[in-house]
């Protein structure tokens, strides 16, 4: 199963601190180790948040609102996908990520896969899917007509 | 409107049409028949959004207006047409019927339509008939939005000949009358070649380039990355296609660790592989997966760009350096030299032989290079070549190489590293 | 450049109720496009916060709190991330994404740390070489 770990903002990342090069060093191993264990899929850490924007969905009306955003609670600064077998071993190995900042909070989530979605949505899913290798098979025959 | 309300819509504005305007473009192009007129019509819509747009609001469906702006525009130059030149009345008419025929056909078209008419855009912005320099400029410009600036900043040439280039080809096309269709049959396998030509093209500029001009460089390749899954998306079923996908995708997965703290070129063998991209890894290693499932489908043998994946792709299966499946990659370079023989995948093959079988293997390949003309100037080869000997414990000629390959390359760094290493197997003691 | 693009949880999305029809086809059409314009690298759904877990550390210590979490505001219901050329494109392609909700919702986009943020490869040496090489082939070729 895959699951999304994700590292919650704090005032430091807001503020744009970047890692000690202790800090650093402590997280490159640490994935390594994931790496290692055949764990890490990507990870990434994001800006702060005075480089995001948010779009509010009203029906058809979008509008944009530029960060930073106040509410530090609310917002992530980074976070990486893993494979592990379950969610045990997942909380596992997020217990060892070097906490060198004094107080950090990560969310484990898992992913909906294919398999998740249950009767109702599969049908449309593969009808789409379908019709996607038609389109394909179709043209591939148009072309290979015309040049007979 | 206030200052920052209105440079707001305007790089809106800007970010609608770099999304927007390949498909206007082709569609126009399917339209008029001439890449040209396509272009100077799809401005116009973009001169007119940016007059309107900032008052009005950015429409619900940017791209559908710019369409109906541009087809508006079209329209009145076919009319205009049909009334300045009456001898050519016959031909505006016709132009026009078609015009307004294809109005309706396009406003009743499906997206496949849409993709059909922008793979006919890319099969001729990469046209034979034009120079490589030329179908790269046009294809940048019509299929990326690059501006003409942005084109000559990437390649360190003149706005003015970046400029003139585009205006050359496109009067070239329309001069030859090419038409405006996707390639069949014969035509259709060289006429791909040049399109993944051109966009390996603008990669490679893109990834050889160091620090420089910092924004375009690296970006060029990430423009051709992207220009290659497109095309991948409207030509499934191509393995080359999917090939050079899977390359690209591999290549630029390695772009984080190939340059020092110093800013030095790192080799790939000492690259510090825990900064390679894992996903663009798994990207590129499923479209390689793609294109090979293809060609055993077709019962053909993988291409030049599938083998080149390939021997990527062993790279980046690799942990660490020494878990490299050297074997593996010597039979790819092997397989490659029978394709698209030349010197230096031989090079290349000699290489990873000797890591594979040991340096006397290789050097036995790189010997056989030395007549080579067209590696007379070619550090790389007496390099190598110092590499095994140094392995096979003569030092003095290993020295000799590495004191030749200073001489013949022009990188100052390069220069002296080389002699460096001369140094130290002259301190080892002569053999 | 990357960004992440996030879709901000909802209450219907924390109760695990699942899209229509119609939203799960608009949305395979929207990846459709993001897929075609050849900037899609990945996307997700994650699933609700009750089948999710929290690990707070202080100091040395590690408490683990399961879900589901009530402050839906600081949950994350699904993400994509993409190669774009800037903010202004991402922000272009958020709008053309139908509404991922019943009801209001926020889709946040955030740039992601590249490496040549971390300074190494931009020291004033490499630029200052930069500039002359481009100088001599600039001159090269006048």
């Amino acid at each position: 199963m895959r699951v999304m770990v994700i590292v919650k903002a704090t005032p430091d990342t807001e503020a744009g601190v970047l890692p000690t090069q202790e800090a650093f060093a402590a997280m490159g191993s640490y994935g390594e180790e994931l790496v290692k264990a055949g764990i890490l899929l990507d990870g990434n850490g994001l800006k702060p948040s005075s480089t995001g924007v948010r779009i509010r969905m009203d029906g058809r009306n979008r509008s944009v609102i530029d960060g930073p955003f106040a509410e530090t609670k609310e917002l992530i600064a980074g976070y990486s996908l893993w494979e592990v077998r379950s969610m045990d071993e997942a909380i596992e190995w997020a217990k060892r990520f070097p906490n060198l900042t004094g107080e950090t909070e990560l969310e484990i989530r898992p992913v909906f896969e294919d398999e998740d979605f249950g009767e109702a949505a599969t049908p449309e899913l593969r009808e789409q899917d379908d019709r996607l290798r038609a389109e394909a098979a179709k043209r591939k025959a148009e072309l290979a007509n015309r040049g007979a | 409107m206030s200052g920052d309300a209105s440079s707001s819509t305007h790089r809106a504005v800007e970010a609608v049409w770099r999304i927007e305007a390949p498909r206007l473009i082709a569609t126009l192009a399917r339209m008029t028949g001439d890449v040209g007129t396509a272009e100077d019509l799809a401005q116009d819509a973009l001169v007119a959004a940016l007059e309107q747009w900032p008052t009005s609001g950015i429409p619900d469906r940017p791209g559908a207006w710019l369409t109906a702006a541009a087809k508006r525009r079209a329209i009145d130059a076919f009319r205009r047409e049909r009334m300045l030149e009456e001898k050519h009345a016959t031909l505006a008419h016709e132009l026009t019927e078609r015009g307004e025929h294809a109005l309706t056909a396009l406003d009743e078209s499906i997206d496949d339509d849409i993709g059909d008419d922008l793979l006919r855009l890319v099969f001729i912005a990469c046209h034979p008939l034009l120079s490589r320099e030329a179908r790269v400029a046009l294809t940048l410009r019509l299929l990326g939005g690059l501006t003409t600036d942005e084109i000559a900043r990437a390649f360190l040439v003149p706005e003015a000949t970046v400029a003139q280039r585009i205006v050359r080809a496109k009067r070239t096309l329309a001069a030859a009358r090419v038409p405006f269709e996707v390639p069949r049959g014969a035509e259709l396998a060289e006429r791909l070649a040049s399109v993944l030509e051109v966009i390996y093209l603008v990669f490679n500029e893109g990834y050889a380039a160091t620090a420089g001009d910092a924004w375009i460089r690296p970006a060029l390749s990430e423009e051709a990355l992207r220009l290659a899954r497109i095309v991948a998306t409207l030509m499934p079923d191509e393995s080359e296609v999917h090939a050079l996908v899977a390359l690209l995708e591999l290549q630029a997965s390695r772009f984080p660790a190939r340059v020092d703290a110093q800013g030095a070129p790192v080799l790939l063998l000492d690259q510090n592989r825990a900064r390679w991209d894992r996903l663009l890894i798994q990207r590129g290693l499923a479209a390689l997966a793609r294109a090979e499932s293809l060609a055993e489908r077709a019962h053909h043998p993988l291409g030049p760009y599938a083998l080149q994946a390939a021997i990527a792709a062993c790279h980046a299966r690799a942990r660490v350096a020494s878990d490299t499946d050297w074997a593996r990659i010597a039979a790819l370079y092997d397989a490659l030299g029978e394709i698209t023989p030349s010197p230096v995948v031989e090079l290349n093959r000699a290489v990873a032989v000797a890591m594979a079988f040991g340096p006397a293997a290789g050097l036995e390949i790189v010997d056989a290079l030395r007549a080579e003309p067209a590696l007379a100037g070619y550090h790389l080869l007496p390099s190598v070549r110092a590499d095994l000997l140094a392995r096979l414990g003569r030092g003095a000629e290993a020295r000799a190489e590495l004191e030749r390959a200073a001489a013949l390359t022009r990188n100052e760094r390069e220069r002296a590293l080389l002699q460096a290493r001369a140094a130290t197997l002259g301190r080892a003691g002569e053999s | 450049m990357r960004v992440m693009v996030f879709v901000k949880a909802s209450p219907e999305s924390e109760a695990g109720v699942m899209p229509s029809e119609e939203l799960l086809n608009a949305m395979g059409d929207y990846n459709e496009e993001l897929v075609k314009a050849g900037i899609m690298l990945a996307g997700d759904g994650l699933k609700p916060s009750s089948a999710g877990a929290r690990v707070h550390f202080s100091g040395k210590s590690r408490t683990v709190i399961d879900g589901p979490f009530a402050e839906t505001k600081e949950l994350v219901a699904g993400y994509w991330l993409w190669q774009v050329r800037s903010m202004d494109e991402a922000i272009e392609w958020v709008k053309r994404c139908p509404n991922p909700m019943m009801s209001d919702s926020d889709i946040e986009i955030r740039p992601v740390f590249e490496p040549e943020d971390f300074g190494a490869e931009f020291t004033p040496e490499r630029r200052e070489q930069e500039e002359r090489l481009r100088a001599s082939i600039a001159s090269q070729q006048a």
